[in-house]
């Protein structure tokens, strides 16, 4: 697994790279109550904003952590929004991409480095 | 930058592992570790505690009586303050000379003095405001001496009547000075959550004592501000600098209920309040806009500055929305914003744009959720 500087991580399956939220991001955001996820199909570069999650608290973006298409959404999240808070790492995956560059992924953070990042 | 003040149960926050933000000044717990969601839901299903000690509490005394304290208070306040009866407490706003909101305050009769509460972000300015426009006569203080908390819900009164057994005869909004250990505490039995509940001023050498006392008892957990905000915006309970402030009136604020008749057109004290010309006109006509319950259609919720449009295209914003989230006990999204009054009623729609997208939205009653006061 590998982890961005906004508390993503990603996860090989095949040849498509799936995409979530860490469990310190999720502890930080509060109660998930709402999830807007991008189009299936959506060619995306990377730190654009594709994924609207709002908490009680308030809303953020999560960004796409590569260049890439969006080739799987994972709706049954958006109908429960709470999987954020109680499975990050596994049921509560946001989209899965066709990365243009999967040696990109050799730049982002490994999961050792990630707990330095966030203390 | 200045140091945050710290509320007497700062030391009480931190033991409870809450986590602190800046908030008007103070420290703030936001929320504690059972989060927002669950602090808000047990508050509606228990008792929930609430530090509100950076309020400001401020007594007012005159030396020619109580009834010329009252009169002399509602040159500032357009509600019927004489008509405070003691022991009692009302709801009102301080006005400017434009009509609208300098801030919203709860007064109390004491018997013999006016006790008021305004908010934390407002009281140099209201306390600087009191002392410049009442007659030398009246005399203000600001008491610095105190707590202020809040205990809401439907287990409040269970919880405080173990250690404070006469807040069982109070009624709502009733205010009552009450001899607790030899020490005076001031019981209101209010609060801004919808809840039956209380608010307590008492000693701030007592406070940690009580919070911890109050909150090992099985209904009681302590609350932090973001559900203390989610559960009044259930209630439909207006936010000072948000949802009201010095460019809104008391009727457009949707207020007006506030407002006796007696301080009205033809009432026997009417007017004789900063901004009475135009306050007074549109309690007699309308205001051209006014504060509305709005139900999101969707599920995202729509927060403070959310623009709203009359229609799908087109181009002119109509209103704003000022209070807005997701509200927990009715598991929807849920705000309120200023419309045109002639988009007001309850179950128009409009649309609010949301990252680009117009969105409809419904104009509801309020509150969203029924207030469960012990009238």
């Amino acid at each position: 697994m590998k982890f961005t500087e906004e508390h993503e991580w990603l996860r090989v399956e095949d040849d498509l790279v799936v995409v979530g939220i860490t469990e310190h991001a999720a502890t930080a955001l509060g109660d998930v109550v709402f999830i807007e996820l991008p189009d299936e199909g959506t060619t995306v570069s990377k730190d654009d904003e594709v994924v609207v999650i709002e908490s009680v608290k308030a809303a953020s973006d999560i960004l796409a952590p590569l260049d890439g298409e969006i080739v799987e959404v994972n709706g049954p999240l958006a109908e429960d929004p709470g999987k954020v808070n109680e499975d990050p790492l596994g049921d509560a995956w946001f989209f899965k991409m066709k990365v243009d560059d999967m040696s990109a992924l050799d730049d982002l953070m490994t999961e050792a480095e990630y707990k330095a990042h966030i203390g | 930058m200045t140091a945050l003040n710290k509320t007497p149960l700062y030391d009480f926050h931190i033991s409870q592992q809450a986590k602190m933000v800046p908030f008007a000044g103070y420290d703030m717990p936001v929320q504690y570790p059972l989060g927002v969601m669950k602090e808000h839901l047990h508050t509606r299903a228990a008792a929930g505690l609430f530090d509100v000690s950076h309020m400001g509490q401020v007594m007012l005394t005159s030396d020619q009586g109580l009834e010329a304290l009252c009169l002399a208070l509602e040159a500032l306040v357009p509600v019927s303050i004489t008509g405070i009866a003691a022991g009692r407490q009302r709801y009102g706003v301080f006005t400017n000379e434009a009509g609208g909101i300098l801030d919203d305050l709860m007064i109390a009769n004491t018997g013999d003095a006016l006790f008021l509460v305004v908010n934390a972000a407002c009281k140099s300015e209201d306390i600087a405001h009191l002392k410049a426009n009442l007659p030398a006569h009246v005399t203000v203080s600001e008491i610095t001496d105190r707590a202020l908390l809040a205990l809401q819900g439907p287990s409040a009164e269970t919880a405080l009547s173990r250690l404070v057994p006469s807040v069982t005869e109070m009624r709502f909004m009733d205010s009552h000075r009450i001899d607790v250990d030899g020490t005076e505490w001031w019981i209101s039995r209010s609060g801004y959550t919808g809840e039956d509940g209380f608010e307590i001023s008492l000693p701030a050498d007592a406070a940690e004592a009580f919070a911890q006392t109050i909150c090992d008892m099985d209904e009681v957990a302590p609350i932090g501000l973001g559900a203390r905000d989610s559960l009044r915006l259930e209630a439909g309970l207006c936010l000072y600098g948000h949802d009201i402030d010095t460019t809104t009136s008391p009727a457009e604020g949707n207020i007006a209920w506030a407002i006796q008749k007696v301080r009205r057109t033809d009432g026997a004290r009417a007017g004789g309040f900063a901004g009475e010309a135009r306050i007074l006109a549109e309690l007699d006509g309308a205001p051209t806009r006014l504060r509305v319950g709005l139900l999101p259609q969707g599920r995202a919720p729509m927060r403070e500055g959310t623009p709203l449009f009359a229609s799908q295209d087109s181009a002119d914003q109509i209103g704003v929305i000022t209070s807005g989230g997701f509200a927990p006990s009715l598991e929807h999204p849920i705000a309120m914003g200023y419309l045109p009054i002639e988009l007001s009623a309850s179950g128009t729609e409009v649309f609010a744009e949301l990252r680009g997208k117009r969105l409809p939205v419904h104009v509801t009653d309020m509150p969203f959720r029924p207030s469960t006061y012990k009238r």
